[in-house]
């Protein structure tokens, strides 16, 4: 067993167990196009890593596996500046917001507890809706059906709203209110959980706000590079929380696995492979469930004021 | 390394009194104490995996008598840095369990090592030992703000000594000071493994027949050396330098990585 201490969530752990880890969420964010914040951090926070820590780490973590895609949408041209700077506003002041919720939850002893209940609601939402819809899919295709999506395009209430504005990249005139709103939910989600948000982020874009599909995805990286970096570095700054020895583990395999995951992902089929994600997502929100109703082997905790030093 | 950094010791050149004279004039005795230790500063790597602190003392102005029948007793405690600590207690709500009541003890030490010439409890009666605070169940607890009528103060103090006492942060040895001669002794107190950085105190107690006497106090730094500390000094004192360095390190892997699988 080679062990590597890590000086912040201070405590040794088996470097392979970290290494597999990253590299296995790496390779379903690659294969599925998700960021993987949001498998990494209950994954960290089942191998006793300090909540805390988890969180701020998996933010640090994004920055690393959303940049090449950024890139690759940036030269191609599918990210609409514009748009993605609004959207950042509203993550900017989110993610600020959560960091203060962050520390006030964290002084009360309640942190843990809020951290594991978002993930739970989190990814039983996300794993349900992933699963009914991959098993409507596989269902559709025994049945030969066709797909019936709704249109993009189509008004909805969210296109009444005032203070309009132009978007040229994404052919769009949209009130900004619904972009700031969402990015800053989306910052709040970044701060508190550790996560980019993509996955919120983008069906919201295509379905609520009618954004063309083919700015979207690199829009919300623009987004998400930013606000995961901003958390990063307030994380640092006001909790102490990010340990940068299991970030560069952890987005050093990531980066590597997510490779092999896109090849993957382009040879099977996308139907089955949604269901089994859903699947795993459901399976880890339920053991974090677990966790939370199951009686503690000690109800008692201790903690030092001088997490400070 | 460590070990050897460890390996500690002291030898005091005892004053030697003239005894000869004095024992006529005063029939009293006043004991003295002096205790030493070869240096005032430790330096841990982070493969720590717990070690011995040796201290050598002396008592001088004892009564032979007393001391023949072993009526002087020692206590040598090494505490760690003192901070307020909080203990929560999680009950179900709703079918979950969520901290709900909390007590926070105000500046106690992170880490307690006791050694004694025998079983402190032995030493000295309950009231004597928590008025001097000396023993893990007899140091001082006290509680910061409003805490009611103060009945669930023993609840909260004893979660407290439990988890010290299980995590390894308080220990106690019964039989860890020794005299070596009639009145040189040497006491032995663990260093737990996940010893906290900063300024702890060596504090030896010198009791006759169960009566508290004398104390003496001595500081040791302990600093954690290596790589990792460097890390951790670093997000604690300069953290706007470590964050932007971790967003670097992030940019650049996931830039790296882009260039390295592109030509596929």
């Amino acid at each position: 067993m080679v062990t590597v201490y890590l000086p912040i969530a201070e405590l040794s752990v088996n470097i392979f167990i970290i290494l597999g880890m990253g590299a296995a969420v790496g390779f379903l964010s690659g294969m599925f196009g998700v960021g993987g914040g949001f498998l990494i951090t209950p994954l960290l926070i089942f191998y006793n890593i300090p909540p805390v820590v988890a969180v701020a780490t998996g933010a640090n973590q994004v920055v690393a596996s959303s940049i090449s895609g950024a890139i690759t949408h940036f030269r191609r041209g599918t990210l609409d500046v514009k748009l993605g700077t609004v959207l950042l506003f509203g993550g900017l002041a989110g993610a600020t917001v959560g960091i203060w919720l962050f520390s006030i939850l964290r002084s009360v002893g309640q942190l843990d507890l809020v951290i594991s209940l978002l993930y739970v609601v989190l990814l039983g939402v996300v794993g349900s809706l992933m699963l009914w819809e991959s098993v409507n899919a596989l269902r559709r295709a025994a049945k030969n059906q066709q797909v019936t999506l709704r249109r993009p395009g189509q008004h909805n209430w969210v296109h009444g709203l005032p203070l309009k504005m132009r978007f040229k990249k994404s052919k769009i005139y949209l009130s900004v209110i619904p972009v700031i709103v969402l990015g800053f939910g989306i910052g709040i989600l970044t701060s508190i959980m550790g996560v980019g948000g993509g996955f919120i982020m983008v069906p919201a874009m295509i379905y609520l706000l009618r954004i063309p599909t083919n700015v979207v995805v690199g829009t919300s990286l623009f987004q998400i590079i930013f606000v995961t970096a901003y958390t990063t570095v307030i994380q640092a700054t006001t909790n102490y929380s990010v340990d940068i020895v299991l970030a560069f583990i952890l987005m050093v395999a990531g980066v590597i696995g997510a490779q092999y995951g896109v090849r993957v992902g382009q040879k099977l089929r996308g139907e089955q492979l949604r269901a089994l994600l859903g699947l795993l997502v459901l399976a880890v929100g339920l053991r974090l469930a677990v966790d939370l109703v199951v009686t503690p082997a000690d109800v008692y905790s201790v903690v030092s004021a001088g997490i400070y030093r | 390394m460590t070990r050897a950094a460890l390996m500690f010791l002291a030898l005091l050149v005892l004053p030697v009194r003239a005894a000869c004279a004095q024992e006529d004039v005063r029939p009293e005795y006043e004991e003295k104490m002096e205790i030493g230790i070869s240096t005032d500063e430790i330096a841990i790597s982070s493969d720590f995996r717990g070690a011995d602190l040796t201290i050598f003392g002396a008592i001088d102005g004892y009564d032979p008598s007393l001391l023949a029948q072993g009526k002087y007793d020692v206590v040598v405690a090494l505490e760690g840095p003192k901070d307020d600590s909080t203990v929560r207690v999680k009950e179900r709500l709703f079918g979950i369990w969520v901290n709900r009541r909390s007590m926070t003890f105000e500046l106690v030490p992170e880490s307690y090592s006791l050694s004694s010439t025998r079983d402190i409890e032995a030493i000295a009666p309950a009231a004597a030992l928590n008025g001097i605070g000396v023993g893990i169940q007899h140091i001082k607890l006290n509680p910061v703000g409003f805490v009611g009528d103060g009945s669930n103060l023993s609840e909260f103090r004893d979660a407290f000594r439990r988890l010290k006492e299980s995590g390894g942060f308080y220990q106690r040895d019964p039989g860890g000071v020794q005299f070596i001669s009639a009145s040189l002794f040497r006491a032995t107190v663990r260093l737990p493994a996940n010893v906290p950085n900063g300024t702890h105190v060596v504090r030896a107690h010198l009791f006759r027949d169960g009566v508290f006497i004398s104390e003496k106090a001595l500081p040791l730094q302990v600093m954690k050396t290596g790589v990792e500390q460097m890390i951790s000094n670093a997000a604690y004192d300069n953290p706007l330098a470590y964050g932007l360095l971790s967003v670097l390190l992030a940019v650049v892997t996931g830039w790296l990585a882009s260039i390295v699988f592109r030509k596929e």
